[in-house]
C-alpha cells in the first residue's frame, strides 16, 4: 500500500483560549486507500490529542463527519486521500457557528427539523395489525428523500442559508416533502404553514448547490421546486369558495 | 453541578432508547423522560445495520419456527421464555414501524418484502434495501419529535449510575459543549448504550461503541452476563472492517477460497447449493459463528487469498447482476467500490471475519429488569438471554424494538409506583465523586501513558486471547494483560484541558469503559471451558451441557480480577440438540 505525506491544515478554535480561529499544520503519512478522516484520526492518536472533531461509523451513514475539505462540504469518511492534492485544508462546515475546532453548533437545524413535523400524521387510523399496502412506484416517489444522513453539507453549501439563517433550508424541506408525498401520510396541510411562509420554500433561490454537494445523492432542489408548485396550488385553492381561509 | 429531576432517564438514543422513549411518552404523557446521548440520535450505531429485522411474515412461517431457529442458532444458551416473547412480539413491532413511516422494501403486491438470512429456516427478514438500521433509526428519531415529554440531552456523556440501598436513583452526565456536570435524579434508568465492539482492533462497530452502559452498570455492582460470546460477522471489508451485510448472501452471493472453491461445504454446511439459488439455513446461509470459524480453518490450510490488508476469502456477487445489486445492495456496492476498489458487479470482493456484536451485556430478564431495582437494560447493552451463544442475523434490530417497548412498559409502571425520590446527601455525594474523578483526570500529569497506546495494546491482546478460537494459555495471558493495562490507566495524561467539547477527555472516559468490557470478556472466556456458539476453545472442543448449560456472570471487584458466577439457562420446550445446517440433505 503506497504512502504519501500530506500537509493537513486544520482550523483550530477553542473559545476558552482563542480570540479567533487559526490554522495549524500537521505532516501526516497517509495510506493511499485512506479516507481523509483516517488522516484526522492519525493526528488525534499520534500528533495532537487536543484536536476536536466528530465522527463515528466510517461508512457514510451516521452523518457525523461533515467538514469543509479544500473548500467543499464533504463527509470526510467518503473523501479519499487518493483524490486529494498534497496539501489539504480542513475547516468546520460553513454557515454554522464553530463550537470547537472542527465541531459546529447544530442547534438551529435541529430545531428546524422538529418544526417540519417529519413524521407520519394520520387522520384515519392505520390498518389494524397489518402494514399499509404501498406499491413500489409509491415508495420510489419519496425514497430518495429518506436517504438524508443529516450531515448538514447542504446547509454549508446553501447561498440562501448563508444570507438568512431564518431560511428553513434544504435538508429539512426535503424531509418535509418526503412525508408529504408518502402515500401513508395525511398531514400535508399541517406542514403547509411552516413551509409556505417567507422562511420556507419561497426563500430558495434555486442555485442547486445543495443537490450538488449531497454525499447521499439526495436532490433537495427538486423537492423544493415541487413544493413551490404545491404551495402555490394550495394557496390559490384556499382562495376559492369553500377554501380553508 | 446542576440537578435535573425526571421520571425515567434513558441513556442512549439509538434504536432501543428511542423505541423505549416513544413507548413511555405514548403510555403516559405526564411522565418526564430525559433522553441522554453522547451523540445526536441519528449518529447512533443502529444506523450502520444493513440487512434487516426478523419477524414472522409469510403464511408458511410460524412463531415456533422462528423460536427454533433462534434457540438452535444460539446453541441452546438462549433463555427460552425470552425467545418465546420475542418472536411473538416481533411482527407487531415491525408493523408498528411501518405505520410510523419506515420505508421498507416492497413485494410486487405492495406488501412489505422479506429476504432470506443466515440460520433462518424461512424468509422473515424485513428490510429497507441494505440500509435497514439507518431507516429504522431515522424513522424512530423523527417519530419521537412529536412527543413533548421526551426531553433530549444530545451530546451529554453519561459518567456513572447513582444508587442508594441497592436501588437505582439516576445518572451523572457531562455536557460536551460546556464541560458542565448534571445529576439526573429518577426512579427508573434504562441503559440503551449499545455494545462495546471497540475493545477489538478490527470491528464493524463505529467509534461510539465503547460499552459505556456496560461499564457504568458493572462499576455499580451489576453483573455482565455471557460476555465471552462475541460475534464475528463473516463478511467484513479488510482494512476498515466495514460491514457487508448478510443480505449479500441472502440475495445469492457465494463465498469462495483462493481456488474458487465454496469451502463452507467442508465445515458441516454442505452439500453445495446451486449458484444464485440460495437455500435457507445451509451453505452461505449458515449461522455467523460457523462461517467465521470456517474462515479460520481455511486460513490455517493456506486457502485464503493474500491482499494488501491481510488474508481474505472472496464474496462473489457477480451472478446477481447489476440491476439486482443496485436495487437490493446499493450501499454494499458503494462501500466495496470506494474502500477496497472492487465493484461487486464486476469483481469478487475480498472479505474476512470482523467483530460485530456482543451477545453478552448487562444482566437482565425478559422485562429488561437488572438485579438492581430501577435499572433496566435493552438492546445490545443488555443480555436478556435472547441471543444465547450466537445471535442470528436480523434478530438484533427487532430486539431493539421488542426489548425497548417491553422494558419501557415496566419502567413506566415502576416509576409511577416508586415516585420521584427526595433529595439525598449520599446520592449527591456519589454524583460529586463521579465529577471529582473527571476533574482528577484533567489535572493528572507526568504519567507517561497515552489513551491511544493503552487502547491499542488492549485491542491487540483481546484479539490474541479472545478471538475466534481461544485456549487456556492465550486467554489467561490476555486476562493478565488487561489487568496490567487497568493499572497503567492511572498513568494517562489528558493533554486537552478545555471545558469545550473535550474529546481527549471523552476518549479516556470511554477507555475506562472499554477496559471494564475487555476484562469481563477475557475472564468469562477463560472460565468457560467448553465450546459453544461463538465461544470456541481449542482445548475444550465439545459443548458441555452437563457443566456449562449456564450463563456466566462477571462481577467487578475494585481491586483484582472479576468474580465469575453461573446462572441456569431457562428452558421451556427445546432441549439441547444438534445444530443442523446441512439443509436437511444429510438426513
Amino acid at each position: 500500500m503506497s504512502e504519501r505525506l500530506l500537509k493537513i491544515e486544520v482550523l483550530r478554535y477553542d473559545p476558552e483560549q482563542d480570540s479567533e480561529p487559526h490554522f495549524q499544520s500537521y505532516e501526516v503519512p497517509c495510506q493511499n486507500d485512506w479516507a481523509i478522516l483516517d488522516g484526522l484520526n492519525y493526528i488525534k492518536e499520534n500528533l495532537d490529542t487536543t484536536l476536536a472533531f466528530r465522527w463515528s461509523c466510517h461508512m457514510m451513514v451516521c452523518g457525523s463527519c461533515g467538514m469543509m475539505v479544500n473548500g467543499e462540504p464533504v463527509l470526510t469518511c467518503k473523501t479519499f486521500v487518493r483524490d486529494l492534492p498534497d496539501k489539504v485544508r480542513i475547516e468546520p462546515l460553513e454557515n454554522f457557528p464553530i463550537e470547537r475546532d472542527l465541531v459546529v453548533v447544530l442547534d438551529d437545524v435541529m430545531e428546524k427539523l422538529q418544526r417540519a413535523k417529519p413524521y407520519i400524521i394520520r387522520k384515519d387510523p392505520p390498518p389494524e395489525g397489518k402494514e399499509h399496502i404501498q406499491p413500489r412506484s409509491a415508495l420510489y416517489k419519496f425514497k430518495q428523500y429518506t436517504m438524508c444522513v443529516n450531515c448538514m453539507c447542504c446547509y454549508a453549501a446553501c447561498p440562501q442559508y448563508a444570507l438568512d439563517k431564518e431560511f428553513i433550508g434544504p435538508a429539512v424541506l426535503a424531509l418535509a416533502h418526503r412525508y408529504n408525498i408518502d402515500s401513508r401520510d395525511q398531514g400535508k396541510s399541517e406542514r403547509l404553514d411552516i413551509l409556505a411562509d417567507h422562511d420556507g420554500v419561497w426563500n430558495c433561490s434555486f442555485v442547486g448547490a445543495c443537490s450538488e454537494v449531497c454525499p447521499k445523492s439526495v436532490d433537495p432542489a427538486a423537492a423544493l421546486q415541487q413544493m413551490k408548485l404545491d404551495g402555490a396550488k394550495a394557496y390559490w385553492l384556499q382562495k376559492l369558495p369553500g377554501g380553508k381561509s | 453541578m446542576e440537578h435535573i429531576h425526571a421520571d425515567v432517564v434513558i441513556v442512549g438514543a439509538g434504536g432501543a432508547g428511542l423505541r423505549a422513549a416513544i413507548a413511555i411518552a405514548e403510555a403516559d404523557p405526564s411522565l418526564e423522560i430525559a433522553l441522554i446521548s453522547k451523540v445526536y440520535p441519528m449518529r447512533s450505531h443502529t444506523c450502520a445495520a444493513e440487512g434487516g429485522a426478523a419477524g414472522v411474515k409469510g403464511a408458511d412461517d410460524s412463531l415456533e419456527l422462528h423460536f427454533n431457529d433462534t434457540v438452535g442458532g444460539g446453541d441452546w444458551l438462549c433463555d427460552q421464555d425470552v425467545v418465546e416473547y420475542f418472536v411473538s412480539q416481533a411482527p407487531r413491532e415491525l408493523v408498528q414501524l411501518e405505520h410510523w413511516g419506515c420505508p421498507w422494501s416492497r413485494e410486487d403486491d405492495g406488501s412489505v418484502a422479506v429476504r432470506p438470512f443466515g440460520g433462518m429456516k424461512k424468509k422473515r427478514t424485513w428490510y429497507a434495501a441494505d440500509k435497514s438500521g439507518f431507516h429504522i433509526l431515522h424513522t424512530l428519531f423523527q417519530t419521537s419529535l412529536q412527543f413533548p415529554s421526551i426531553k433530549r440531552y444530545d451530546e451529554y456523556f453519561a459518567l456513572e449510575l447513582l444508587h442508594k440501598d441497592g436501588k437505582c436513583r439516576g445518572v451523572v452526565a457531562m455536557e460536551m459543549r460546556s464541560g458542565r456536570f448534571f445529576a439526573y435524579h429518577a426512579p427508573a434508568v434504562i441503559m440503551a448504550t449499545g455494545g462495546g465492539g471497540q475493545v477489538f482492533p478490527f470491528t464493524t462497530n463505529g467509534a461510539v461503541k465503547t460499552g459505556d452502559g456496560m461499564g457504568m452498570a458493572y462499576r455499580a455492582g451489576v453483573p455482565l452476563k455471557d460476555m465471552e460470546f462475541v460475534q464475528y460477522h463473516p463478511t467484513g471489508l479488510p482494512g476498515t472492517g466495514i460491514l457487508l451485510t448478510e443480505g449479500c448472501r441472502g440475495e445469492g452471493g457465494i463465498l469462495v477460497n483462493k481456488n474458487g472453491y465454496r469451502y463452507l461445504q467442508d465445515y458441516g454446511m454442505g452439500p453445495e447449493t446451486p449458484i444464485g439459488k440460495p437455500e435457507l439455513k445451509t451453505m452461505e446461509l449458515g449461522p455467523r459463528d460457523r462461517l467465521s470459524q470456517a474462515f479460520w480453518h481455511e486460513q490455517k490450510k493456506g486457502n485464503t487469498v493474500e491482499t494488501p490488508w491481510g488474508d481474505c476469502v472472496l464474496l462473489d456477487m457477480r451472478h446477481l447482476g447489476e440491476k439486482k445489486i443496485n436495487e437490493r445492495l446499493p450501499l454494499v456496492r458503494e462501500l466495496a467500490s470506494s474502500y477496497v476498489g472492487h465493484d461487486p458487479v464486476t469483481d469478487p470482493v475480498p472479505v474476512r471475519p470482523v467483530i460485530h456484536f456482543m451477545m453478552g451485556g448487562i444482566d437482565c430478564n425478559l422485562n429488561g429488569e437488572t438485579p438492581m431495582p430501577g435499572l433496566f437494560a435493552i438492546g445490545e447493552a443488555a443480555c436478556s438471554g435472547l441471543h444465547g451463544a450466537n445471535r442470528l442475523g436480523s434478530n438484533s434490530l427487532t430486539d431493539l424494538l421488542v426489548s425497548g417497548k417491553r422494558s419501557a412498559d415496566r419502567a413506566t409502571a415502576y416509576a409511577r409506583e416508586a415516585g420521584r425520590s427526595e433529595p439525598c446527601s449520599s446520592v449527591n455525594q456519589q454524583a460529586e465523586d463521579a465529577v471529582a474523578f473527571v476533574r482528577g483526570l484533567l489535572q493528572r500529569s507526568g504519567g507517561g501513558e497515552t489513551t491511544a497506546g493503552i487502547r491499542r495494546e488492549m485491542r491487540t491482546t483481546l484479539e490474541e486471547g479472545a478471538g475466534i478460537y481461544r485456549d487456556e494459555d492465550g486467554t489467561r495471558a490476555t486476562c493478565e494483560k488487561v489487568a496490567e493495562l487497568r493499572a497503567r490507566f492511572d498513568g494517562i495524561e489528558v493533554n486537552d484541558k478545555s471545558n469545550v467539547f473535550n474529546t481527549d477527555l471523552q476518549q479516556v472516559l470511554e477507555l475506562r469503559n472499554l477496559l471494564d468490557v475487555a476484562e469481563s470478556v477475557a475472564e468469562a472466556s477463560l472460565e468457560r471451558r467448553e465450546s459453544r456458539g461463538a465461544h470456541q476453545r481449542l482445548d475444550y472442543v465439545e459443548r458441555d451441557d452437563e457443566n456449562f448449560l449456564k450463563h456466566s456472570l462477571a462481577y467487578r471487584r475494585p481491586d483484582g480480577r472479576p468474580r465469575i458466577e453461573w446462572l441456569d439457562v431457562t428452558i421451556t420446550r427445546s432441549q439441547p440438540g444438534v445444530r443442523d445446517y446441512s439443509g436437511g440433505k444429510d438426513k
